[in-house]
């Protein structure tokens, strides 16, 4: 039997200030293997905290995080940063690519970090960046691309180290309706392929795609709407 | 097509969450920083300038005074490397008068016993009270010729050749004998050619003997125009109250040495007052060409460079500080510090390199240019063109040293908040 992906007990992040934030309080949260989850809540509610706890970016206050079954709340830095670079996939919605170099070469930063040889570093980025339609810009500058696209690499980016868990911050906030739409319909494929995804937004409709919603209100993960959807 | 690989799982209790090894591909490093140099190509231009600078004018100072120690060392011949002169000073005297010292006459035998002295000789230019010079027949047109006195060592002290007869010995000095060797010109002035006839010629009324004529001398070539006597015979015939100047033939390589030894051995008492004139050692004569003007080219240089190491601080912090958001993604893809602070380290080495090469190579062509225009064989350890570059690149290294520290510190979460 396998472990949740991610299993949170009791974990909670404060910022020491002044003024001293609770950002995060005693969330109890768990994502099963395959699961599609979207965390909701008003601006400055903890969403993004929450998101950096979970991709090992920060590290908990206090509580217990354990990411496929192995406690994470107690690494070094050097092993977090490692786990973080195999496990997690980071998604934002200022996209983060770097200018100035390929499509491709942005696809393949996220292997070169962890010694992935250049060959494979390669095969493996035109897959991924084909498996998101972007098979005819590899060579491009990402400052040539709309917003759509860049946030298509970025999701390339993320994917291609096969990670344990995606984890996206307002992924269609930078982009249009149609640009949105896309996105998200290559989320709901990659879930049907078996990925555990969890995405933070304050749009309805974007959280409306996901299997469980969860809401995070002044800190407080507010007993969730445990509505299953499929 | 692509499928999204489920977490690894392994038999038994306990998980790993990695795969062994930890440290990034020093050439993934390298490309990173390559391509983060490279994507910023008009900055890069200024940055390097200063490095540029520094380089070139080191590699032309010390490729200049090179030069210019191979032009030296071309005309530096053992010849002149081998002649040591002594002649009398002057000080100021207790009552203001100028104390004059005098060369005693034994000084070619004191400097004899001197170790590495090949050979010595005195001499003088001796006053004949306007006696006129004649030739034989007496009676044959009088001429001006200077009188000289030399001692018997002279003649192979300055290197003289004949072309008929003899020098005379330290006999015809001792004896102060009437016996004369003339320069190439004053016998020909004088109407002599051959000696075998034993001529004579007239100073004044006395009669001396010639014994042999002068072909060429490596010195002294006043010589030439002379007449001239043994030491003793002007001393004795004309008053002659001192030598003028003491010549000196070293051996090879030890002419410096004699130079120091010299007064002593001539005038224990006031070494002091006797000027030596000895060829510097073949290094200090390239120092002191090249020690001036390097000293100011050197420190202009070590300013430029530490005016462009302090550009390339300045121009990686400023990039640190614009590519915060990089660093960020760069940490959430599995990045540690150290990658962060390694890459930022690499990038202004590169510049550092890059300036030091470019500086090299101008640094180079002005020693060329320089050594064309003024007809120099241009000299130059290719040895310097090569590690100039390295020079810049370590230049570089040390400018990007806060920098990158600075960058290591930023926490990923601020950096991925900001843009
Ligand atoms: N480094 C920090 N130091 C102090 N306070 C912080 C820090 N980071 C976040 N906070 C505070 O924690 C609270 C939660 O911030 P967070 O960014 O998680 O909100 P959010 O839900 O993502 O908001 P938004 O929807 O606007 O992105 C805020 O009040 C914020 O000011
Ligand atoms: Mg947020």
């Amino acid at each position: 039997m396998t472990p949740p992906v991610v299993e949170m007990s009791g974990v909670g992040r404060v910022f020491a200030g002044p003024p001293r934030v609770e950002a995060v309080r005693d969330v109890d949260l768990t994502i099963s293997q395959g699961e599609y989850l979207s965390i909701i809540g008003p601006s400055g509610s903890g969403k993004s905290t929450l998101l950096h706890l979970l991709g090992l970016l920060d590290r908990p206050s206090h509580g217990v995080y354990r990411l496929d079954g192995v406690d994470v709340s107690t690494l070094s830095e050097r092993r977090r940063t490692r786990v973080r670079g195999e496990r997690i996939g980071f998604v934002f919605q200022a996209f983060h690519l770097l200018p100035h170099r390929s499509v491709l070469e942005n696809v393949e930063l996220s292997m070169i970090y962890l010694r992935v040889p250049r060959r494979e570093r390669t095969a493996r980025a035109v897959a991924t960046l084909e498996r998101v339609g972007l098979g005819h810009r590899l060579d491009f500058d990402p400052i040539t691309l709309s917003g759509g696209e860049r946030q298509r690499v970025a999701i390339a980016r993320a994917l291609v180290a096969q990670p344990s868990l995606l984890l996206a911050d307002e992924p269609t906030g930078n982009l249009d309706s149609g640009n949105a739409a896309s996105v998200l319909a290559l989320f709901d494929e990659l879930h049907a392929e078996g990925l555990t995804l969890a995405v933070i937004t304050h749009d309805d409709g974007v959280s409306g795609r996901a299997q469980r919603r969860v809401r995070i209100v002044d800190g407080v993960m507010a007993d969730v709407e445990a509505e299953v959807v499929a | 097509m692509r499928r999204p690989r489920l977490p690894r799982r392994r038999a038994g209790g306990r998980q790993r969450l990695t795969r062994g090894g930890h440290r990034m591909r020093l050439r993934d490093l390298l490309g990173e920083a390559l391509a983060g140099v490279a994507a910023r190509p008009s900055r890069l231009a200024l940055t390097t300038l200063g490095t540029v600078l520094g380089i070139a004018a080191l590699v032309a100072t010390i490729g200049l005074g090179q030069t210019a120690a191979g032009q030296i060392t071309e005309r530096f011949d053992q010849v002149a490397a081998t002649r040591v002169t002594v002649a009398p000073g002057e000080t100021d005297g207790p009552d203001g008068e100028v104390a004059l010292t005098q060369l005693p006459w034994d000084a070619p035998e004191r400097m004899k016993r001197l170790a590495g002295v090949a050979s010595a000789g005195t001499f003088a230019t001796v006053d004949v009270a306007g006696d006129p010079v004649r030739g034989v027949p007496y009676g044959t047109q009088e001429q001006t010729v200077p009188v000289a006195a030399a001692s018997a060592g002279l003649f192979e002290a300055l290197g003289a050749r004949l072309s008929g007869g003899r020098f005379f010995d330290e006999g015809h000095d001792e004896r102060g004998d009437a016996v004369v060797v003339l320069g190439r010109y004053a016998a020909d002035r004088l109407g002599i050619n051959r000696v075998d006839s034993q001529p004579s010629i007239f100073i004044g009324d006395r009669a001396f003997t010639v014994i042999g004529i002068l072909d060429a001398v490596d010195y002294r070539t006043e010589l030439q125009d002379s007449v001239i006597m043994p030491m003793t015979t002007a001393r004795e015939l004309y008053g002659l109250e001192a030598p003028e100047v003491l010549e000196v033939r070293t051996d090879l390589g030890a002419a410096q040495l004699i130079g120091r030894q010299a007064p002593i051995a001539i005038d224990p008492n006031n070494p002091d007052l006797l000027d030596v004139n000895a060829p510097p050692a073949p290094g200090s004569l390239r120092d002191n060409v090249s020690a001036d003007v390097n000293g100011l080219f050197l420190a202009l240089g070590g300013l430029a460079l530490l005016v462009g190491g302090l550009g390339i601080a300045n121009v990686t912090l400023l990039s640190v500080l614009e590519r915060v958001s990089e660093i960020g993604l760069r940490r959430a893809v599995g990045a540690g510090r150290s990658h962060v602070a390694g890459q930022f380290l690499i990038e202004s080495g590169i510049v550092g390199f890059l300036g030091g090469l470019i500086g090299s190579t101008v640094g180079v062509l002005a020693t060329v240019g320089v050594s064309v225009v003024r007809d120099w064989t241009p000299l130059l350890d290719i040895r310097l063109a090569l590690v100039a570059p390295l020079l810049g690149g370590l230049i570089g290294l040390a400018a990007g040293a806060y920098p990158a520290w600075r960058a290591s510190a930023i926490e990923p979460i601020a950096a991925l908040r900001s843009g």
